[in-house]
């Protein structure tokens, strides 16, 4: 069975009390997705655009309102239990971990709750602890741990049955950095090695573009783009940012490799350069400034989610 | 490719499971000594206050519905000691509301068990064995003091009345979860069945109108969980719409509140899944 | 002076607005009080009538009264023990609290009589319509007995505020005051009559109850809202409400004061 999400027109709507009249809301309209296994799937849009939803239609937690979704093979719902055994969550806001337990008790519980030999439980939890660095905090309360040593413990706790499917819902939301880095190194050496599907929904572009081969962009509940990275930039012409602040008025840097110049603020003093991270890197084109102008300061502007999504959406509507 | 495990799947990694999280809680409730400690007495102390209500009317008049004080220390007694340790196992289940709230309900549904079976496994409350000793004290003290024509027969009734009692008891706590579901700030309503149904449960059933008759008598069937087997016990008399042999009938009420349970389990569920419109 | 005076009442005004905001709640605390009110209503005439038809002062009509008023008084005065600044003074977030020019003390209290003078509305006014219209029940017999029923009732109220305070002090200096609140909880009811009228208690027991401020909150304006204590007797009563409530706001101050300097002294 190599497919493993797929759905079909799949559906969800709510009735929402609006003051005294009920409005129909359309959080999931219409959707058709196909994952293969071993695929990294990014799931990128605004809040509320729809991606809880239609997580908890894949895991078995609402019903569609109409057309069909198949998880693993099996039918969310109606196969619940079984699916549980195939799949990992991770949600950001909610915890899978007893809050004032230990993290190994946690593990402990988890083991027992899938039904796991106590000698694969062992070798698997200890494989995890130390790939994602937990033996510092094992014995430690879940509710005392920071958020970045929480989300490390989510994570192989939603590991622990070796699952076929791992969706991480906000995983890395309020993590600094240096967390960020080592959650994403995880998961890619995970998919590598076991050949896990990954199903993430992100705010952080930089989630998406270290850890997806694949990005949906969904929009009031709506699928407005399924393709790689590069055509998702290419499609929407999203780009970084590099903005230098130079040492004298300097004319319009144009000409520099896979750049595109935006603009000149105090007459040269401060230039914006917009550049196609797929063709080159912002150290790439520092090198290239710096070659011809001296560079004071600098920043770098991420393209914001919620400008794709846009930029996304007014494409598909235009029918570009 | 990673393989899942090399154990069986089934009710017995099910019931494993089970008993891995009670223990883990009720290691975690002990270990907090000091606050269990308060707690055991704090219970207690609810399960004499409440004794003490039911002593104080009692001895003001000589007999009340057709009882006086001994019997219906029977009466509370077994009410009171089915109540508790039903809470014991299941009163933790009007946490459900918050769980909806929080959404850590949703986590449950990520484990292979079921969904009700692990909300009811996922705590218990040790400390009710306090309320419960006073319970079992005033049962006690009422086989003695009352005139019990002791046979096989009474000690069957008495172990059906026990046991149809304590599910009687753990379906209330089950509907008003399943209940909450459809109103989530409405615990106070369903406080008012499972905690005006203990409250009814020790009282004798013949001073009730009618309409209480209906609700309490056989709607949320508390009369059958202590007074309507006391009354076939000692054979008292009975009273309108409640004839002395109805205690045999205990079980009866006791399926009758499992299919409420269920029913109202099953339909917040589906309502929380938004299956079925 | 009067600046004070029109702080605490704005406060009183404050807790009126906050409590008008759990609504449905008020809906299901009236299915509750309903039940219970029923309940009571059937093992309490049973004992009247199985008594002769008089017990301590009390007949069907007065029995009525007693359960449902003081059932629609259960919003209003505070039984449980647990009120929202016992977790400021536990944590230490009061200290915020002192540096502000109102007593923190008394400000509770205007503040919990708010939401107490509320609480009449969604179930006290419903409890004793059910009362009146589907039991029957005594009434007070003349205006000045509504009179001085009023004032019981917002002696008792402010009272329970009070008391419930000397709880929550208590986080001053214990850590766990969990126990101190629960044992409140569990006798608090029993002891201000809630169950079973305070009069029907033997001699030794009622002597226990009252000497606690518990029965001043509940049995007292009960008995006068129903007209089963009247004219002397009922100023009494009042007086004994006015004595408890000096001497548990007497005890607040004090333990405000040596508290707010424990907190000083510990660093806060």
């Amino acid at each position: 069975m190599s497919t493993i999400i797929e759905t079909r027109a799949l559906t969800r709507e709510f009735r929402v009390r609006d003051g005294v009249r009920r409005r129909r809301v359309r959080a999931v309209i219409d959707l058709d997705l196909r994952v293969e296994a071993g695929e990294a799937v990014g799931y990128i849009g605004a809040n509320g655009a729809g991606k809880s939803t239609t997580i908890k239609m894949l895991t078995g937690i609402l019903v569609p309102t109409s057309g069909s979704a198949r998880t693993c093979g099996r039918e969310p719902v109606r196969e619940r239990r079984q699916l549980a055994r195939e799949i990992g969550v991770v949600f950001g806001q909610r915890s899978q971990l007893w809050w004032d337990l230990p993290v190994r008790d946690s593990f402990r519980l988890l083991a027992a709750i899938h039904g796991l030999a106590a000698d694969r439980a062992k070798s698997r939890s200890a494989e995890l602890v130390e790939r994602l660095e937990i033996g510092e905090f094992l014995t430690t309360p879940v509710r005392q741990l920071s958020l970045g040593q929480r989300m490390r413990a989510e994570l192989a706790a939603a590991l622990l049955h070796s699952p076929r499917l791992v969706i991480l819902d906000e995983p890395t939301i309020g993590l600094d950095v240096l967390s960020k880095q080592r959650l994403r190194e995880f998961l890619i050496a995970e998919r590598r090695e076991q050949g896990t599907t990954l199903m993430l929904t992100t705010h952080d572009m930089g989630d998406v573009e270290r850890l997806c081969d694949r990005i949906l962009v969904v929009d009031h509940g709506k699928l407005a783009y399924d393709g790689t990275l590069a055509g998702l930039s290419r499609t929407v012409g999203a780009q970084r940012v590099l903005v230098v602040d130079l040492d004298r008025p300097t004319p319009d840097l144009v000409g520099i490799r896979n750049t595109r110049h935006l603009s000149s603020e105090g007459d040269g003093l401060r230039q914006e350069l917009a550049f196609d991270s797929e063709a080159t890197t912002a150290a790439q084109v520092l090198a290239a400034v710096t070659a011809q102008a001296g560079v004071v300061d600098l920043a770098i502007r991420e393209p914001d989610i919620e400008d794709v999504v846009r930029r996304i959406y007014a494409a598909s509507r235009t029918g570009q | 490719m990673a393989e899942t495990l090399a154990g069986s799947h089934g009710w017995r990694t099910d019931l494993a499971a089970y008993r891995a999280v009670l223990g883990s809680r009720m290691k975690a409730q002990r270990s907090y000594r000091v606050s269990f400690a308060v707690d055991l007495a704090s219970s207690l102390l609810v399960g004499v206050v409440e004794l003490a209500e039911v002593w104080v009317l009692f001895r003001a008049v000589d007999r009340i519905g057709g009882l006086d004080l001994a019997q219906i220390l029977l009466v509370f007694g077994l009410a009171d000691l089915c109540f508790s340790l039903a809470d014991l196992s299941f009163g933790h289940c009007d946490r459900m509301p918050s769980y909806v709230r929080t959404g850590t309900l949703d986590v449950l549904y990520l484990r292979p068990q079921p969904l009700l079976l692990q909300l009811i496994t996922s705590d218990i409350s040790l400390r009710r064995l306090a309320r419960a000793v006073v319970g079992l004290t005033a049962l006690v003290a009422g086989l003695v003091l009352t005139d019990v024509p002791w046979s096989a027969g009474a000690v069957l009734l008495l172990g059906v009345a026990l046991v149809s009692g304590y599910v009687i008891f753990a379906s209330s706590f089950v509907s008003a979860a399943g209940l909450q579901f459809f109103v989530i700030n409405g615990a106070e309503m369903t406080n008012a069945y499972v905690y005006g149904g203990r409250y009814a449960a020790s009282q004798p059933a013949s001073v009730w109108g009618r309409p209480l008759k209906v609700v309490f008598g056989f709607f949320f069937p508390m009369a059958f969980t202590a007074y309507l087997p006391v009354v076939t016990l000692l054979g008292l008399p009975g009273s309108e719409w409640l004839p002395p042999w109805l205690g045999w009938c205990a079980p009866v009420a006791a399926v009758w509140s499992v299919l409420f349970a269920g029913l109202c389990w099953r339909a917040g569920v589906r309502h929380y899944q938004g299956g079925g419109g | 002076m009067r600046r004070l005076l029109i702080a605490h009442l704005l406060l009183v005004a404050a807790g009126f607005r906050e409590q008008s905001r759990y609504r449905l709640a008020a809906l299901g605390g009236l299915v509750a009080n309903a039940t219970f009110g029923l309940l009571k209503v059937a093992i309490l005439f049973a004992t009247v009538e199985a008594a002769g038809g008089e017990l301590a002062g009390y007949d069907a009509a007065t029995m009525s009264a007693y359960i449902w008023i003081s059932q629609g008084m259960l919003g209003s005065v505070n039984l449980m023990g647990r009120v929202d600044i016992a977790e400021r003074i536990r944590t230490g977030d009061v200290t915020v609290d002192f540096l502000r020019p109102l007593d923190v003390h008394t400000a509770m209290i205007a503040h919990e009589l708010g939401r107490s003078l509320f609480s009449l509305l969604p179930r006290g006014v419903p409890s004793v319509l059910i009362g009146a219209l589907l039991v029957g029940m005594a009434t007070p017999d003349s205006p000045a007995a509504y009179a001085l029923g009023a004032v019981s009732l917002l002696l008792a109220m402010v009272l329970s505020a009070a008391t419930v305070y000397l709880v929550a002090a208590a986080g001053f200096w214990i850590v766990e005051t969990r126990g101190v609140q629960l044992l409140y909880m569990v006798v608090a009811g029993f002891l201000a009559g809630l169950f079973v009228p305070l009069w029907l208690f033997p001699g030794w027991l009622q002597g226990i109850a009252l000497a606690t401020p518990f029965p001043a909150m509940l049995m007292f304006p009960t008995d006068i809202l129903s007209g089963r204590t009247t004219g002397l007797d009922a100023v009494e009563l009042v007086g004994a409400q006015l004595l408890w409530l000096t001497a548990v706001i007497a005890v607040g101050q004090l333990m405000t004061r040596r508290g707010r300097r424990h907190l000083e002294v510990q660093g806060g």
